[in-house]
């Protein structure tokens, strides 16, 4: 065995991962928030998660073309198509609570269930219908920014991209804003309130409508922005392209401890973690046995120990309540 | 300042309020007095939006309050105190207290606090726990001190007693009787009759929805019926 590179590719590895769990991350939120407030799982999410990525590339793909890409500074370009992402797949999941959750909201719960399920293939296929008559194609690719390719040499055998660097920044940005949010301003509290008891907050004057489309608003915004980086980062994308990272952010959140805010980032990062290690070390390890195609194998084998031993998450539900 | 004319409210099939009538006037601690399921939280929660009467009304200073929406309610100057206390577990003491005044839009929150600390010495000391580690009696103050945060000019009370050790349930009442004093109408739902009726102006008995009886709280408490029934004589 290989020992010296086995220890030189870790700084890569870890980076890789750490990419991969921010990204999770900022779409387990989506899932743990609204959890947190309906104890329902919005399977949709995931093509929330994907209309930002398109939204994402068809602005950069408009910009291309009135050739504005080159010329406009790059933070610029970044912040307008984070924005546009964040502002589509936002404003996208409040229209699916209002159309096909809320009046299905005293319904048995296998019921929205479906319609999430339902919500989801629709989606898809209508990103694909709208592609096609728009472009011609599906598959998209993200055009680069240039300045974001530029190479950072650690060491000599360790580089970073800028890219990801940015990625990991404006994700680390989202994450902190976001807990801010909640934990420190009253209408973050107010989210927390009718998580707990729906009834009492009204009882508050907190119009619990409101909060729910704020709480759907706020996690289909962070999916929308981790579509954007998701395009940046892997470039290739598709109508199918969500559901894969959807279900992987949904098990984080569940790994973190569904309905926990700060559990979805800890639980995506993990994920990420473990997804790059098993990848990169596996078939090292096992000397060549089983390649990097295992890596999933390996990740969820873990989450599921974890789980049979804390099957609450990693921090599910920490507060003893007494009568 | 309140009144309830005729209503009839249903949980599904069950008739569970029968043309109930009262009334609450301004500064009064009002009682309603009865059994489990006589129908004394119905109609707490039907004056507070909870639950919609199938026929009557909800009059709060000459405004019928039919089909408007519980957090409206709030905004209108009622707070209720639920059955449970119901308080946020997850959430500390200072945010339970902030979501009580969720609609306030003044500065006055503040000195709010300092007041409701006043009231409430052991919250103070508790502000920054997480609210579902508190003792049951703590528990209550705290469910109180939140409606009080929205400043009610009238408080709905249910069961402000249950579940409370006969100490903390003395002090309990010497505070309801002092939000009164200061001037917040309340109208109290409570097995304790005999502790009820203690701070009470007036009060109504509830039997299987019905109103079957009315007075001050003095003539209740003289009441053979009352004193069979609810004073354990």
């Amino acid at each position: 065995m290989d020992f010296e590179l086995l220890v030189g590719i870790f700084p890569q590895v870890l980076l890789d991962g750490l990419l991969l769990g921010f990204m999770y991350a900022l779409i387990a939120l989506g899932y743990t928030m609204v959890y947190g407030v309906l104890e329902f799982i919005n399977f949709a999410h995931s093509e929330i998660f994907i209309v930002g990525a398109f939204v994402g590339v068809e602005i950069l793909l408009g910009l291309k073309s009135a050739g504005l890409l080159e010329t406009l500074p790059w933070p610029l370009v970044l912040l307008g198509v984070m924005l546009g992402g964040m502002l589509a797949s936002g404003a996208l999941a409040v229209s699916i609570e209002r159309v096909a959750y809320r009046p299905l909201r005293s319904a048995p719960r296998l019921i929205p269930l479906i319609s999430a399920i339902g919500m989801s293939f629709f989606l898809q296929d209508v990103i694909r219908l709208v592609e096609s008559l728009w472009r011609n194609a599906f598959n998209l690719v993200y055009p680069t920014l240039e300045p974001l390719n530029e190479r950072f040499e650690l060491t000599s055998t360790i580089d970073v991209s800028a890219k990801s660097m940015v990625v990991i920044v404006v994700a680390l940005l989202m994450l902190w804003g976001l807990h801010a949010l909640v934990n420190r301003t009253k209408i973050g509290t107010a989210i927390r309130a009718v998580a707990e008891d729906q009834a009492a907050a009204s009882l508050m004057g907190i119009d619990v409508n409101r909060i729910i489309s704020l709480t759907f608003l706020i996690g289909g915004a962070m999916g929308g922005a981790a579509g954007v980086l998701f395009g940046v980062q892997y470039s290739l994308i598709n109508p199918y392209t969500g559901f894969i990272p959807g279900l992987k952010a949904f098990t984080a959140a569940v790994l973190g401890g569904i309905g926990n805010i700060p559990g979805a980032m800890l639980g995506g990062i993990v994920l990420g973690l473990l997804e790059a290690f098993a990848a990169s070390y596996m078939s090292l390890l096992t000397g060549g046995a089983f390649g990097a195609e295992y890596k999933d194998i390996f990740a969820f084998s873990v989450l599921i120990l974890i789980l049979i031993f804390r099957p609450k998450g990693l921090l599910g539900e920490v507060v003893r309540e007494r009568a | 300042m309140l009144a309830l004319e005729a209503l009839d409210v249903y949980y599904g099939e069950i008739h569970a309020l029968r043309g109930v009538a009262l009334e609450v006037r301004g500064g009064e601690i009002v009682t309603l007095l009865g059994n489990n399921g006589a129908g004394k939280s119905t109609t707490l929660k039907t004056i507070s939006g909870l639950l919609v009467p199938r026929r009557g009304a909800v009059v709060f200073e000459g405004r019928a309050l039919g089909g408007v929406p519980p957090h409206e309610i709030v905004a209108r100057g009622i707070a209720h105190v639920p059955e449970g206390r119901r308080i946020f577990n997850r959430l500390t003491v200072r945010e339970n207290l902030i979501m009580g005044a969720y609609l306030r839009t003044d500065g006055g929150i503040d000195a709010d606090l300092d007041r409701i600390f006043e009231l409430f010495p052991r919250l103070k000391e508790r502000v920054t726990q997480v609210a579902g580690t508190l003792s049951g009696g703590e528990q209550q103050m705290l469910a109180i001190a939140r409606a009080l945060m929205a400043r009610p000019r009238l408080l709905l009370l249910d069961e402000p007693s249950m579940g409370l050790a006969p100490v903390l349930v003395e002090q309990i009442f010497a505070t309801i009787g002092s939000i009164n004093r200061q001037g917040t109408t309340i109208l109290l739902v409570e097995q304790n009759a005999a502790m009820a009726l203690s701070i009470a102006h007036r009060g109504y008995v509830l039997e299987t929805g019905a109103v079957v009886l009315s007075g001050t709280a003095g003539q209740l408490a003289e009441n053979a019926e009352v004193r069979r029934a609810y004073l354990g004589e």
